[in-house]
């Protein structure tokens, strides 16, 4: 495969693993952040974390693996990205320290205020990152303020407060809707009573929100904010350098994809057919299907994100040239290639025995099923 | 601006992150295995007592591998937050073992991690057995890769610097895999791990022997642990000393330090058993030496010299001059990329352009460097003597005492007597921390050994950090310690708990003082009291 092509698989493939994470620890994280609400007794709120308890582990990996991929396939922007948003991953990590323990440690202690403050921590580990990573999403529509140096250090001359602008909070928004709609979806299947009805309450006002937060947000987009455009012939060929190149910052540029592919005007409307749908799903009780149909509103909105952007993945605000595109932030011809090996490999796989995994868990988990299994479940 | 106080900062907070992650490592590969073992006498002998051992050690196993994630997720992402320099530097290489690790290694180890604990009902026996080995497998194999990693930033072969990119790229794939430092590290740190858990399931067996208490489960426990621990602890000494003998070959400052070896010495050397290092006159106040070993132990011959710290430092110096060419020569490049006399001169001294970049630490413009810069990055070569000669020793002493431990323990659980060995259960009690220290301290060995580079003889750890504020790192550092100290006390009280209730814990009603543990509050008790 010539290196282009590469680096255009390589764009899909990051797109890919970012999905299957909104898909799997997203609805884990969605289950998090509902916890404290849909479940009223201790034996409730076992209940609900039971649902995950076999898998948020397994799942939590897409999250592992998408930051490894980004480190390998585009070492540029693992690097620029994470040192520049460096309070909102600390925030984000630190939120993530209250899930492992949470789910472990939580139901080992006989202790009413013990259990408690671990289902707020599993909240704050459910729902924090979700909107810093819509937070970061946003941004990056916006452009980041960075440059790099002739040795291609990077600088960010930003501060953490200026990430949380309006547009940006606004992907927040949309990014926690997402993933609550699809965590509530994914808990419908396997409750039943009490908790079912309050978690299909939370699905359709979560999915609204969603619905509603993701058009405002492309309205945004279409109408005010200030896309990017590159102005130099682009070789994909060539080793990646991103000071090669000349980009200007241009009303209207984050919509030029859709105009020059029209055709890519589907991922939106995709997304807004299966929000839709979900919603739908869930008020006539499918679950199954209002499940499915969130997965592909994951799916659909985070590939309009990309498709919007394409081909930039971080446009740089106080130095256009600086911006990194899946042109010039990759590495070398050969890792790509390696490493496009071992995900072709590796990704059928983990699906396999994830799904056998599942399988051998499926059912309702109620609350008696927790009492008379008080030992071996968390 | 890259002040020492920011790299500094940032290598305290990596050592704290990592040596902390390294506390729950070894547990989980080597208590994994063990549960194995236990799992694999259960299917065959069908006897209910060994399934009860591996719920029960399985329990302690879970309480340490949730911080061992908790943990992991950090270093998983540090690179990029605090090493970005790094990051797009090597990222080509270092960034492949990371991802494979993720797709291979923990997608195994944590998927059925989960059903390991929960699939005991809907599993049949030989289905949760290879559900355990799987497990097993995966964080055994996560060792693995992330060795590989860790392994080139010590030997980095297989990989060339690109002046239009500004960073190394891949040459070889398979060069990196079959590293030798990266395999000699693999089986090390993996021993190192099996014989930390070892000691730990001999340990608590011995406790609940001493008091009396749970006899049958703790005797089979201890025998298994006992005979596990006696394999590993040979195999990290002899493994142990193949590092060493792949370190005389990649890193002659890390071994000369450690030995504190400040001249060349006739072959074959000696070996320093004890030694007083005196840093600023560059020579040992007091030593005690066995001739002949280090000679053997470094080269494996009687007629090949290891070079001490001052050869090893004029060398370096003279490394550090071809260097400056190699650094003009690219700043030149960079500005702009087809100027042929730059270009040359570039390809004549690249090998040492790793060299020139020390000098950055101490001026921007390094062709401009001063003698005294010179001989400030020529000392700084060499990492500090008495720290990394005295974390080795620990080690190595601790290494014996394993054997020694293991090999008693398991001469008497062939005799079947040791239940009344009662100094030697106290033995195994009181050591229960030590593999722990000395893993920590080979860490430190390996790691500040490889001092000042973080990529050896390539990129110095003073450039590799991410260009941002002293205040970041203050805090980010402020929160780790607040974060894990308090995860560490919960840790701990969980441990100790469960480790108290003893199999009682798992609720079968066989097993000593059985007592409600961590199951159901009252029915339908209010759960939101915040
Ligand atoms: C010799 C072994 C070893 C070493 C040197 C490291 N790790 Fe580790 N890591 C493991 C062995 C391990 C393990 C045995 O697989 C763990 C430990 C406990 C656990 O739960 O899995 C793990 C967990 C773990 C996780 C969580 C995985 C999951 O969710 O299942 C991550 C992201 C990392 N590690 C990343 C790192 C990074 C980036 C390291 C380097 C700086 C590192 N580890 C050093
Ligand atoms: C978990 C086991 C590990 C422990 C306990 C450990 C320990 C340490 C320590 C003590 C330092 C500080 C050295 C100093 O600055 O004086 C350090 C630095 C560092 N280590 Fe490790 N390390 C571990 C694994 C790794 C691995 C596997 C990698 C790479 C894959 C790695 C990469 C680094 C880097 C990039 C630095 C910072 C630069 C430096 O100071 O050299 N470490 N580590
Ligand atoms: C006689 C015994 C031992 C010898 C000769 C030995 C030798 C070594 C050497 C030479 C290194 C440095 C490798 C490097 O810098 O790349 C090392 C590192 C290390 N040692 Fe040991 N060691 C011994 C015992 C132990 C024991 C008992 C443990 C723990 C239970 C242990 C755990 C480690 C760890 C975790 C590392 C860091 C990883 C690595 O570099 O391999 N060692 N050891």
């Amino acid at each position: 495969m010539d290196y282009e092509t590469l680096k255009l698989v390589w764009w899909l493939l990051v797109g890919v693993l970012l999905i299957g994470f909104a898909i799997m620890d997203g609805h884990d994280m969605g289950v998090g952040t509902l916890l404290p609400f849909v479940g009223r007794t201790d034996l409730e709120r076992r209940a609900v974390i039971n649902t995950v308890a076999a898998h948020w582990e397994g799942n939590q990996v897409w999250f592992v693996t998408a930051g490894g991929a980004l480190f390998a396939a585009w070492p540029l922007v693992y690097a620029t990205a994470f040192s520049g948003f460096y309070w909102a991953m600390m925030a984000a990590l630190w939120a993530l320290f209250f899930r492992p323990v949470g789910f472990t440690y939580r139901s080992k202690i006989q202790n009413a205020s013990w259990r408690s403050t671990w289902d707020w921590g599993l909240f704050i580990g459910g729902a924090v990152p979700p909107i810093i990573f819509g937070v970061a999403f946003g941004n990056l529509l916006l452009g980041v303020p960075f440059h790099f140096n002739d040795l291609m250090m990077s600088t960010y001359t930003g501060s953490f407060w200026a990430l949380l602008n309006p547009f940006a909070l606004l992907a927040g928004v949309v990014s926690l809707g997402m993933l609550t709609f699809h965590g509530a979806n994914y808990m419908m299947m396997r409750t039943e009573g009490p908790i079912y009805r309050r978690t299909r309450t939370a699905s359709l006002i979560f999915g609204v929100l969603t619905l509603f937060a993701f058009a405002l947000a492309g309205w945004w987009v279409a109408t005010s904010i200030d896309g990017y455009a590159i102005t130099s012939v682009i070789d994909g060929n060539s080793p990646p350098d991103p000071l090669a190149k000349t980009v200007v910052i241009a009303e209207g540029a984050w919509m030029l994809n859709y105009n020059h592919y029209p055709w890519t005007i589907w991922v939106p409307i995709v997304a807004f057919i299966a929000l839709a749908a979900g919603i739908l799903f869930a008020r006539l009780h499918k679950a199954g299907l209002a499940f499915w149909s969130s997965s592909t509103a994951c799916a659909g909105i985070i590939g309009t994100a990309g498709v919007s952007m394409f081909p930039f993945i971080m446009p740089s605000s106080t130095d256009p040239r600086s911006s990194l595109t899946l042109y010039d932030a990759v590495s070398s011809h050969l890792t790509l290639g390696l490493m496009l090996g071992a995900t072709v490999i590796f990704i059928p796989l983990i699906v396999i025995y994830t799904s056998w995994a599942y399988k051998v868990m499926w059912g309702k988990v109620t609350t008696e099923f927790i009492s008379a299994n008080d030992k071996s479940v968390y | 601006m890259l002040t020492e106080e920011l790299v500094d900062l940032s290598r305290l907070q990596f050592a704290v992150t990592a040596l902390y992650h390294f506390l729950f490592v070894p547990l989980t590969i080597g208590l994994a295995v063990i549960l194995v073992v236990m799992e694999l006498t259960y299917v065959i002998t069908d006897r209910p007592i060994y399934k009860d051992m591996v719920r029960f050690w399985g329990k302690l196993f879970g309480i340490n591998f949730a911080l061992g994630v908790t943990t992991g997720l950090t270093l998983e992402f540090q690179f990029g937050t605090n090493w970005a320099y790094y990051s797009h530097y090597v990222g080509d290489i270092f960034g492949a073992p990371l991802a494979i690790e993720g797709l291979m290694a923990f997608f195994l180890e944590s998927t059925f991690i989960g059903l390991f604990f929960f699939g005991w009902d809907r599993l049949n026996k030989w289905q949760h057995f290879m559900v355990t080995v799987l497990m097993a497998f995966g964080s055994n194999l996560s060792a693995l890769w992330i060795l590989i990693a860790n392994g080139w930033m010590q030997n980095p072969l297989g990989s060339e610097f690109s002046f239009v990119t500004m960073r190394m790229e891949m040459t070889d794939f398979w060069a990196i895999v079959f590293n030798p430092v990266a395999q000699a590290k693999f089986v090390h740190t993996v021993s190192a791990g099996y014989v930390t858990a070892s000691l730990f399931v001999l340990g608590i067996s011995s406790w609940y022997l001493l008091r009396g208490r749970d006899l049958d489960f703790a005797r089979r426990s201890f025998r298994i642990a006992a005979g596990f621990g006696f394999a590993s602890a040979l195999s990290v000494i002899v493994l142990g000393d193949e590092s060493g003998y792949t370190l005389s070959e990649s890193q002659q400052a890390k071994m000369a330090a450690m030995e504190a070896m400040w001249e060349t010495e006739p072959a074959p050397a000696a070996f320093t058993l004890f030694a007083l290092p005196n840093e600023a006159a560059q020579r040992n106040d007091y030593e005690l030496q066995i001739p002949y070993v280090l000679g053997l132990i470094g080269t494996r011959s009687t007629t090949e010299t290891l070079p001490g710290i001052r050869e090893i430092k004029e060398k370096n110096r003279e490394r550090i001059v071809d260097g400056i060419k190699a650094v003009t020569a690219l700043e030149q490049l960079r500005r702009n990329r087809d100027d042929a006399a730059a270009l040359a001169q570039f390809e004549a001294y690249k090998a040492d352009l790793g060299f020139g970049l020390l000098l950055k630490k101490y001026i921007v413009d390094v062709s401009q460097a001063t003698p005294d810069m010179i001989q400030q990055a020529v000392d700084s070569t060499i990492p500090r003597v008495a720290p990394l000669f005295w974390s080795f020793r620990i080690m190595v002493a601790l290494g014996f005492l394993f054997l020694a431990l293991f090999s008693l323990a398991l001469f008497h659980s062939i005799k079947g007597n040791f239940i009344e060995k009662r100094w030697l259960l106290r033995w195994a009690l009181w050591f229960i921390p030590m593999p722990w220290i000395a893993a920590e301290l080979g860490w430190i060995v390996a790691e500040y050994g490889r001092q000042p580079w973080t990529i050896y003889g390539v990129l110095p750890t003073h450039i590799s950090v991410s260009n941002i504020s002293v205040a970041n790192v203050y805090g980010s550092l402020a929160g780790f310690i607040g974060f894990y100290t308090v995860l560490l006390i919960v840790e701990i009280y969980l441990m100790r708990k469960y480790v108290r209730l003893g199999p009682a814990s798992l609720g079968t009603g066989k097993y000593h003082g059985e007592q409600a543990a961590g199951g159901a509050l009252p029915v339908n008790a209010p759960a939101n009291r915040i």
